[in-house]
């Protein structure tokens, strides 16, 4: 896994303890890591160098705060820079004042289309509105099917058609139906292109002219590399997009081709995509991609989520077990139950900074299952103990759980190290977040 | 068309920038440490990697007072070229049928490369199965069904949602039993971060060996040229979880330029395979170190 930029800063400021102002030699030696951390996520060089100047200018013979490191100012710095250029919070996608509303997305081969069509067709059925899907795409062989079968499962009609060969009449074919079945909004699922195809790209800019819609949106792979800035210059110039849905965010991309695509192009990403089921789409938050790139983990978007999850109370009360070093089996269970219900256990895992690292905690869902089971068939002695676990009572345990004794030897090892790491969190001074999903 | 005209062609566009640029940076110039910076930015910008661009230029940097003003393209060429290694064609080899598992994220053009390979042995006098084993994005069956009629390959499905990897074994034991020379497995794409669906995979991979010992012989990674560094992680992971034999490498018609191969090949040994240069059934090429780099550079 990366070592993350702060780490790195961390390592070059280490030996330089006096406070005061940056200085211009210290900014320098920290900006080559920046500028490092910043190519490796992908964002494009001549940003990247841009971007740098910018950081400089404001960095040198700046004051570094009380309760910061030299390092961590100048993250703080470069995270609010890189914030800024990001552009302003999840900006909404605009309705016509005359329904229907028209969204056509465009974009390369494989960026995720389709699946974002549902998604986004999703997201306004929740809001109680109308909307219908357009398989305007063509070429690809079965894409009509699979808007189809999204269509189905999210319960959204599809507009499609195999005799109209066209896919300008097709569109403008689907509005006039829209009107009829009262839809209001309409959402084009156009085919996947290259920038560089004239043929194709004229193609787009026919049909959004005979259809005028109200948001153009590219949808992009947040995987993308260096090209990412060709690819949205050129849609942009050539049919003129208002906004980018960034798309994969669910992976390991460190998501620079979102800065590239928005200092390029000036437009707003409007979502990102964060899974393949069709509810996991998500605003687009400047602050998590800054941290994403930066390799700073999605803190933010972990803790907001476990806040739903949690009270407050409660996490101040699990914040003190873990400082008081009475973390039980039983604290364990609940914590489990809470993270179950704070949807899928990988996602959230990803946010953590620096969990890759951590061995031995499975990412298993039915594993977790397991390990309720190895719980509940503790008596509540044992789970507040587990000091008294001898190989009777964790023979005991495997057959009362459905389990083995091996499995229950895990859970108990696994738990042990759980509260080793705690235990290292809490000296490692803070550098975690305030609460922590188990 | 010879196939190294072919492969200039699809490559024009990554060529142009490329070699444009860097005979821009020497042009009247030799190598210093300007002119070697700039050859670096040109090397990130072409998605090579801050670390393999700055080990090229390192090396450039070492032998500049070998190297005559001149020939500093040449001399990049066979750095290069030397970093990609030889050829490594896919080639059927062994007891039919030759099994070829093909894995990677969503998107990068799975099921395209397989409709092309599948027509490219077809067009050889090989029978092709292919086993539609992406039973989880919708249509996936369906559009393999499509590729299927067009190469002329045969295929093997289940219903929607059913499991992968007893799609895979049926493909391989419906092979065994007409004597098929090549199934091609297609996978539903994936992130190589979730790890139940990379046990997925893996599940796949043990299936297949069960219905056939050696195989699958060949694990193709099918990899996005437009992808940036990710793509190393993506060749790291899935390399871990199914050991990759091979990439296909796709996309390489637009402006990417799919730098990101040699840093794959020097860290993991992977070596590309294939080159998909365009939406048509014949547009997947093997891969040649040598042509690719001579390409870029002519």
């Amino acid at each position: 896994m990366f070592e993350t930029l702060s780490e790195k800063l961390e390592s070059v400021f280490k030996k330089l303890k006096s406070k005061g102002l940056l200085k211009e030699e210290d900014v320098d030696v920290a900006l080559k890591e920046v500028r490092v951390a910043l190519l490796e996520a992908d964002v494009n060089f001549k940003i990247v160098k841009d971007f740098i100047q910018r950081v400089r200018e404001k960095a040198v013979g700046k004051e570094v705060l009380e309760s910061l490191t030299p390092g961590q100012q100048v993250v703080k710095i470069v995270h609010n820079e890189l914030c800024d250029l990001l552009g302003g919070t999840s900006s909404k996608i605009y309705l016509s004042p005359t329904p229907p509303t028209v969204i056509m997305l465009v974009g390369l081969h494989g960026s995720g289309k389709t699946t974002t069509a549902a998604k986004i067709g999703m997201l306004f059925k929740r809001e109680g509105r109308r909307p219908m899907l357009v398989a305007a795409d063509l070429q690809r062989p079965a894409a009509i099917e699979q808007l189809v079968t999204l269509g189905s499962q999210t319960g959204i009609p599809v507009f499609h058609s195999k005799e109209i060969k066209d896919p300008v009449t097709l569109c403008t074919e689907s509005i006039k139906n829209a009107k009829l079945e009262g839809r209001d909004i309409v959402i084009f699922d156009t085919a996947g292109r290259l920038h560089i195809d004239d043929t194709l790209m004229a193609e787009l800019e026919r049909i959004k002219n005979a259809t005028t819609p109200k948001e153009t949106l590219l949808v992009a792979d947040a995987m993308t590399g260096q090209d990412a800035v060709n690819i949205a210059k050129k849609f942009n110039e050539t049919i003129g997009i208002d906004g980018i849905i960034l798309t994969k965010m669910d992976g390991d991309a460190r998501g620079g081709a979102a800065l590239s695509i928005k200092a390029i192009t000036g437009k707003p990403i409007k979502y990102i995509g964060v899974g393949e089921k069709i509810d996991m789409i998500e605003p687009f938050h400047p602050d998590r991609i800054a941290n994403a790139i930066l390799g700073m983990g999605d803190v933010l978007t972990l803790i907001e989520k476990a806040q739903r999850a949690f009270d407050e109370k409660e996490a101040q009360k699990l914040q003190e077990k873990i400082l008081g070093e009475s973390f039980t089996f039983e604290d364990l269970r609940d914590q489990l139950r809470k993270m179950r219900s704070m949807g899928p256990l990988e996602n959230l895992l990803n946010m953590i900074p620096g969990f890759s690292k951590l061995k031995g905690i499975k990412i298993d869902e039915k594993e977790l299952v397991k390990v309720e089971a190895i719980i509940n068939s503790m008596t509540s002695e044992e789970r507040r103990n587990h000091n008294i676990l001898n190989g009777s009572r964790r023979r005991r345990i495997a057959l009362g759980s459905g389990t083995t004794v091996t499995d229950v030897n895990r859970v108990i090892k696994q738990y042990m190290e759980m509260r080793k790491m705690l235990k290292m969190f809490k000296k490692g001074k803070g550098k975690i977040p305030k609460i922590l999903p188990f | 068309m010879g196939l190294f005209e072919r492969l200039k062609q699809g490559l024009s566009k990554t060529r142009k920038g490329f070699t444009e640029k860097v005979d821009s940076i020497f042009k009247g110039r030799g190598v210093d440490e300007e002119t070697l910076e700039e050859l670096e930015e040109t090397l990130i910008m072409s998605d090579v990697g801050v670390k393999a661009a700055m080990e090229i230029t390192g090396h450039l940097r070492e032998k500049k007072n070998d190297i005559k003003s001149g020939s500093v393209k040449e001399f990049l060429k066979r750095e290069m070229a030397e970093l990609l290694g030889n050829a490594h064609p896919l080639v059927t080899f062994g007891e039919k049928p030759f099994v070829i598992l093909t894995v990677g994220v969503n998107g990068t053009g799975k099921t395209t490369t397989i409709g092309k390979l599948a027509s490219r042995f077809v067009s050889e006098g090989m029978s092709v199965i292919l086993a539609a084993s992406d039973t989880f994005r919708a249509a996936a069956i369906e559009q393999l069904e499509i590729w299927a009629e067009r190469s002329g390959a045969q295929i093997i499905k289940h219903q929607s949602g059913s499991d992968p990897a007893a799609v895979a074994f049926d493909a391989v034991e419906a092979a065994k039993h007409r004597g098929t020379d090549v199934v091609i497995v297609d996978t539903a794409g994936r992130l190589h971060t979730k790890s139940p669906l990379m046990e997925e995979l893996k599940k796949v991979k043990r299936v297949i060996s069960k219905a056939m010992p050696d195989a699958p012989q060949e694990v193709l990674l099918v990899l996005d040229a437009t992808t940036g560094q990710n793509a190393l992680r993506q060749a790291e992971m899935f390399n871990n979880a199914v050991g990759v034999t091979g990439i296909a490498l796709t996309k390489l018609d637009g402006t990417a330029k799919g730098g990101i191969v040699f840093a794959i090949r020097k860290e993991l040994g992977i070596p590309v395979r294939l080159i998909g240069i365009g939406e048509g059934i014949d547009d997947l090429r093997d891969f040649d170190p040598k042509e690719f780099v001579d390409a870029l550079f002519s």
